[in-house]
């Protein structure tokens, strides 16, 4: 069994318990799933005072021990001993909110009644400070029975405490007085919640001022919508523009690279798997990590900070016309992101089937993945003119139109089912509008690392052996003792074999390749694609320009907006197909969204290709 | 309850109070709210005496609101909060 204590680090949402688990936990930290759930399992490694080290879990912040969601549903069972392939935890590190405590202390009053070893952090005292609170924790310890310790997670305030406290109560079982074994029903909890804090309390105004000032801007009828616009438009213009400067010093360190590795190398079978197949298939896909990163990065800058609640305060009523509601405006945008996130978030949403819809269209948002796809193709067939000035060329004007154009097809998508097979009555939008805070560079950073680490690791698992299994399919069956010419390789049969039904879209035999590989992942045809290019103009030529040029030889005009289009709708990730079966518990749902997407970008690609090869030529 | 109490004929739905202007939770009519929408509301701390103030009104169709209740603030929509009967404090 594993020796070391379980602490379960547990609080309202919004309390700041990341935050104070990042404090305590440093980089020592892995993100998994609990088994059945999509729901993120957050464990790391604290070292207390002597020595010993401890494991901790973040659990999903929850307003109570009676879920409302997947999320809050796992905090309970795991508090209660219930959650598979979780322990009970030995201890409970219980975080509150300072600012607000009257709410916060309701949960914990439910929480000191389990009766485990228990510590209270009183955390952000700084904040509660500055809009005009003054606490004191030795009173509150006293009216909870616990232990009570100030912290300010951000700035690793009372964390030695946090752990030295942590470490005495570990194993010291702690009576449970009828005193503080509050009444199950709600009203009397809160009741007894809001005496606890009536006597902590030393001194308070009553305003938030700085949240309160913010929100009247942010907030404001006129300008809020403006200030939200303004801001996707900078992130958007951040992820296209900006990116391009470490995305390009990366493509040239992998190009140069490759270049030193293929010349070390003897010319031989070797050479070709190594330059050929994995070089040009995972580094034409590493290239754009940059840009992933800073969308991350964004996205995340604007839910820590407290923006996202308002941006979906602002929002309800626009996605209330497409039968959505506020909430689910956080989930779509972190589909620009990537899907599979996205997907996870839509937990908050309590309604069933609000969150259903949600789901089925948050992968027809424009996802990082697209984005080589994109990247290639525009920059092969779409001439770098200026449209606006310095403002708006025209390659990122088609960029822009196929965001507008996956987010269109969402939102007529949600409108479909809404009025159709998931019809409800008004949905509940109930949210709360968190503090501004200062993002951390710890928080956005350790998240960065995550997301790196997701990536990478896709690029050396599912991206490698497509890439591997490719240049084999390429390379054989040998003629004479040497490869084949691609067209006549197994996987140029293959090719062949599709063609006739993809030829109506303007698609030749070799993107017919690069479709099937890129059923696993939409990235993935860009390195499919180089390998077939590749392995046809020989091994020198692992130039991206030259897969550019190869395109532009080799498809019509209105092949490549068809396949741009075909991109734009079709369900190319077998992660999100996974994520939506677990989420909604079955093959029925993803099965529905694969067909529907994937019949829409046939359809639209066909009809895309006749217009413009109608008018073009 | 209490025939002496004048205040009743001040009641209004939480969704007709002036932006700015402190109330109190007079009654909430549970019964019009869907439980989901019940339970949050009582997780958010609304309850009956507690202090409620009408904070910013979403953009489109002035809806949703923002109300601060107790020291949180929340969004919530014009028709739940039409369930939330309250006491504007007189200044």
């Amino acid at each position: 069994m594993n020796p070391q204590p379980l602490i379960a680090v547990v609080g309202n949402p919004n309390a700041g318990k990341s935050a104070l688990f990042n404090a305590l936990t440093g980089a020592r930290q892995k993100v998994g799933n609990y088994p059945g759930v999509t729901v993120e399992r957050h464990v790391g490694r604290a070292i207390l005072p002597s020595g010993a080290p401890a494991e901790l879990i973040d659990l999903p912040g929850s307003y109570g021990l009676d879920p409302n969601s997947p999320d809050e549903a796992v905090t309970r069972d795991v508090l209660l001993g219930r959650q598979q392939g979780e322990r009970l935890p030995d201890a409970l590190l219980i975080v509150l909110d300072a600012s607000n405590l009257d709410n916060h202390l309701r949960f914990a009053l439910q929480l000191i009644a389990l009766g485990r070893p228990t510590v209270v952090a009183l955390n952000m005292v700084d904040l509660a400070k500055r809009d005009g609170l003054e606490l004191d924790a030795a009173k509150l310890g006293a009216e909870l029975g616990v232990p009570v310790i100030e912290t300010v997670a951000v700035r690793r305030r009372g964390i030695t405490e946090l752990l030295g406290r942590l470490e005495s109560e570990l194993g010291h079982q702690r009576a449970v007085h009828g005193k503080d074994l509050p009444p199950p029903d709600l009203v009397h909890l809160q009741k007894r919640a809001r005496e606890v804090a009536q006597a902590a309390i030393l001194r308070e105004t009553p305003v938030r001022r700085i949240t309160h000032q913010l929100d009247a801007v942010l907030l404001h009828p006129v300008a809020g919508p403006i200030i939200l616009a303004a801001v996707l438009f900078i992130m958007f213009q951040a992820v296209f523009a900006w990116a391009t400067v470490p995305a390009d010093a990366l493509d040239a360190g992998i190009t140069s690279l490759g270049n030193i590795v293929g010349n070390a190398l003897p010319e031989g079978a070797f050479k070709s798997l190594i330059v050929d197949g994995i070089w040009s298939g995972v580094g034409s896909v590493l290239v754009f990590l940059p840009q992933i990163l800073l969308l991350f990065f964004c996205i995340g800058i604007l839910e820590d900070s407290g923006y996202l609640a308002r941006a979906a305060l602002i929002s309800d009523r626009t996605m209330a016309r497409f039968g959505l509601q506020g909430k689910s405006f956080i989930p779509l945008l972190s589909a620009y992101a990537c899907a599979v996130p996205a997907i996870m978030a839509t937990r908050t949403i309590e309604n069933k089937r609000d969150r259903i819809a949600t789901i089925l269209i948050a992968p027809l948002m424009t996802c990082s993945a697209r984005l080589p796809v994109y990247a290639l193709v525009i920059n092969a067939f779409i001439p770098n003119k200026q449209l606006l000035g310095p403002l708006l060329s025209a390659r990122t004007a088609m960029m822009l139109g196929l965001y507008v154009l996956g987010f269109l097809a969402a939102v007529i998508t949600a409108k479909l089912l809404k009025s159709t097979i998931l019809k409800s009555g008004k949905s509940p939008f109930l949210l709360e509008m968190p503090p501004y805070r200062w993002p951390t560079v710890q928080s956005i950073g350790l998240r960065l690392i995550d997301r790196a680490k997701v990536f990478l690791r896709r690029a050396g698992t599912v991206i490698l052996g497509i890439s591997i299994a490719l240049w084999v399919l390429a390379s054989l069956p040998l003629e004479k003792g040497a490869p084949p010419p691609i067209a006549e390789s197994f996987a140029g049969m293959i090719g062949h074999t599709v063609e006739p039904v993809i030829r109506p879209l303007g698609f030749n035999w070799k993107i017919g390749i690069g479709l099937i590989t890129s059923l696993a992942a939409r990235e993935v045809i860009v390195g499919t694609l180089g390998t077939i290019y590749g392995i046809e103009s020989g091994a020198d030529d692992d130039d991206r320009k030259g897969l550019q040029q190869a395109l532009q030889s080799d498809l019509t005009l209105g092949g490549a907006v068809a396949l741009l289009i075909f991109f734009a709708f079709a369900m190319q990730c077998m992660s999100t197909s996974a994520v939506v079966r677990r989420e909604t518990g079955g093959w029925k749902w993803p099965a529905i969204q694969w067909a529907y997407m994937t019949g829409i970008a046939y359809i639209c690609a066909f009809l895309a290709n006749k217009i413009v090869t109608a008018w073009w030529t | 309850m209490n025939a002496a109490q004048p205040a009743q004929a001040f009641t209004i739905p939480l969704d007709s109070l002036e932006l700015s202007k402190r109330a109190h939770i007079e009654s909430i009519d549970w019964a019009a709210l869907e439980e989901t929408a019940a339970r949050r509301l009582r997780q958010f701390g609304f309850d009956e005496g507690v202090t409620i103030e009408a904070l910013h009104l979403g953009p489109f169709g002035r809806d949703p609101l923002a109300v601060r209740v107790g020291r949180m603030t929340v969004a919530i929509r014009r028709a739940h909060a039409r369930a939330v009967h309250v006491v504007p404090i007189a200044k």
